[in-house]
């Protein structure tokens, strides 16, 4: 139940797959909808039958922010009021939406970032040794 | 539609002062709180009628290393072994243990429950307060994101600066407003209006032979990112509730023994309450829909409508918050509330006050007590005992809309007069 070559539908598999440079979902077999990252239960059909879907990562900005108080695994990746980042939800071509840096956008004028604005994914790593960890951010397409 | 099997009445209301102080714990807060509550009852209680407690508390566990709360705050008080019990839904938990409190009595298993809320958040630095606050949103995903909460109030309010065209002058505009009414209620942690803030730091530059601000007016000031640092642009430092201290506690009775304590109890019209997903699901940004849920459930087991409410407490822990909240409530169609602000249609003497309180932005938020301390807001202004902020006229039907999260669960309680 919910496996595909034994990776659950959760948390753990999603960061595994970013490690290994894709961005994968689970869409549910019974409504055919997506969901990434991916969930063990289709919460419109509550069916467990998921199957692995890979996506694209380029979207749309939704929404954003431009964070200069950051909790504390931003604050050791090194930004803080000098050196504050972007977070945005990011509407993906693929149809869900979600969060994320953006990067190459200037934070120093965040009146020039646009919502709507067309972007792509890039993964960044962050974190030491074994708390090192692949993660899921954009930047301007 | 629901309705309560019996009438709920509260009978008393009292809260400690909200702000920063140390070396005092949420039992400390939480007994202030209690004596005020048993010092409004008009006719006089005896709290060993009590007979079950509910305490909303979102994070002592991380805030103070205390879990387990209920039974301490029960204990602080003198009420064991009465059964408590914790409620939690992030910053709304105090309405969660009101309608907690609601539902026993309602039931016919309670005649007297005792409601409280609590939060000790100032021990910590602000990075671990961050942290803490954002164990109630998405931990797998929207954390290591980079969202914080001021964070996700931010993308609300980017998304709908581009959809409606409000500006960061629109939630400034909140700001300014929350102020000038926290000035006037003497438990608010920052009981200054934003130019008494400003003549405040040109007496300090003053003092110190530094050169003297020339801010014009008050919006300059909130534009000077010196004096309003950004937090999460576009919520700046005045954009944001502060990291507060605080307790609230409610006596409620059911509706058949409210005559033996007050002629002028404050009974529950209607109550509220839905869940939703986290922000990035949603389909509207700019909207809260278990605002809307929860309000649509109280405006309907009350019989009344956005028109028939005189007080309204609504929860601005970001100032966009609150324009959500004026719109999501039916004070105003979808994307006009933030020109109501600007207007001053929802100050203190204005034909829509929001917030007389000064709201959690002025008053204080310690999360988990600051929906028992909006119903203590709505109680003494429904009393006529709100003081140099008092609302005009009749004050007969009063509003809470108490937030967890940025959304996630939402509260709406509905409170008259019988």
């Amino acid at each position: 139940m919910g496996t595909n070559g034994n990776l659950e539908f959760n948390a753990a598999s999603y960061y595994k797959y970013l490690a290994d440079g894709k961005i994968m979902g689970a869409r549910c077999v019974d409504s055919g909808k997506l969901y990434v990252p991916p969930r063990q239960m289709c919460p419109e059909s509550h069916s467990t039958n998921m199957e692995w879907t890979e996506v694209s990562g380029s979207g749309k900005l939704r929404a954003f922010t431009v964070i200069t108080v950051g909790p504390t695994a931003m604050v050791e990746a090194g930004y803080n009021f000098r050196n504050p980042y972007c977070a945005g939800i990011v509407e993906l071509e693929d149809g869900p939406s979600v969060a994320g840096q953006i990067l190459g956008v200037d934070v120093s004028k965040p009146e020039s970032i646009k919502v709507g604005m067309a972007v792509k994914a890039k993964l960044v790593e962050r974190g030491e040794g074994d708390d090192k960890r692949t993660y899921l951010a954009f930047e301007p397409a | 539609m629901k309705k309560l099997n019996r009438g709920v009445a509260i009978v008393g209301a009292g809260m400690s002062k909200f702000g920063a102080f140390p070396g005092r714990a949420t039992r400390d807060l939480f007994v202030d709180a209690f004596t005020e509550m048993q010092g409004s009852v008009d006719k006089g209680v005896d709290v060993n009628d009590i007979e079950a407690i509910f305490i909303g508390n979102y994070s002592s566990d991380l805030f103070e290393g205390q879990g387990h709360t209920a039974p301490f705050m029960t204990d602080a008080v003198g009420l064991t072994p009465r059964p408590a019990t914790r409620c939690e839904d992030a910053c709304a938990s105090s309405s969660a243990a009101l309608r907690s409190g609601i539902m026993a009595i309602a039931s016919g298993m309670y005649d007297m429950v005792l409601v409280g809320g609590i939060e000790k958040m100032t021990d910590l630095p602000t990075s671990e307060v961050t942290d803490t606050l954002a164990t109630a949103s998405d931990a797998l995903y929207d954390v290591p994101a980079g969202y914080t909460f001021p964070g996700f109030y931010a993308s609300i309010a980017t998304a709908y600066m581009d959809k409606y065209g409000a500006t960061p002058e629109s939630w400034m505009s909140v700001g300014i407003k929350n102020h000038n009414s926290g000035s006037l209620n003497p438990k608010a942690q920052f009981g200054q209006r934003i130019i008494d803030i400003m003549a405040d730091k040109k007496k300090g530059a003053e003092k110190k032979g530094k050169p003297i601000p020339t801010w014009a007016d008050e919006m300059e000031f909130m534009h000077d990112p010196r004096a309003n640092l950004i937090i999460a642009w576009p919520m700046r430092l005045f954009d944001c509730s502060p990291v507060s201290d605080g307790a609230a506690t409610l006596l409620l009775v059911s509706e058949d023994i409210a005559k033996n304590f007050s002629d002028n109890a404050m009974y529950i019209l209607g109550s509220g309450q839905a869940s939703d997903v986290t922000l990035r699901y949603r389909s509207d940004l700019t909207t809260l829909s278990s605002a809307k849920a929860a309000a649509q459930q109280a405006y309907e087991q009350a019989g009344v409508t956005p028109k028939d409410i005189k007080v309204a407490e609504v929860h601005d822990c970001f100032t966009v918050a609150e324009v959500v909240a004026t719109e999501d409530l039916g004070f105003f169609k979808a994307g006009q509330g933030f020109e109501a602000a600007e207007e001053g249609i929802t100050s203190l003497r204005g034909p829509r006050p929001i917030n007389s309180s000064g709201g959690l932005k002025s008053k204080g938020h310690p999360v988990g007590a600051s929906g028992a301390g909006q119903v203590v807001e709505v109680w003494k202004q429904m009393r006529g005992e709100a003081g140099e902020r008092q609302l005009e006229g009749d004050i007969d039907i009063g509003l809470t809309h108490n937030v967890g999260g940025t959304g996630e669960s939402c509260f709406v309680h509905i409170f008259g007069r019988k």
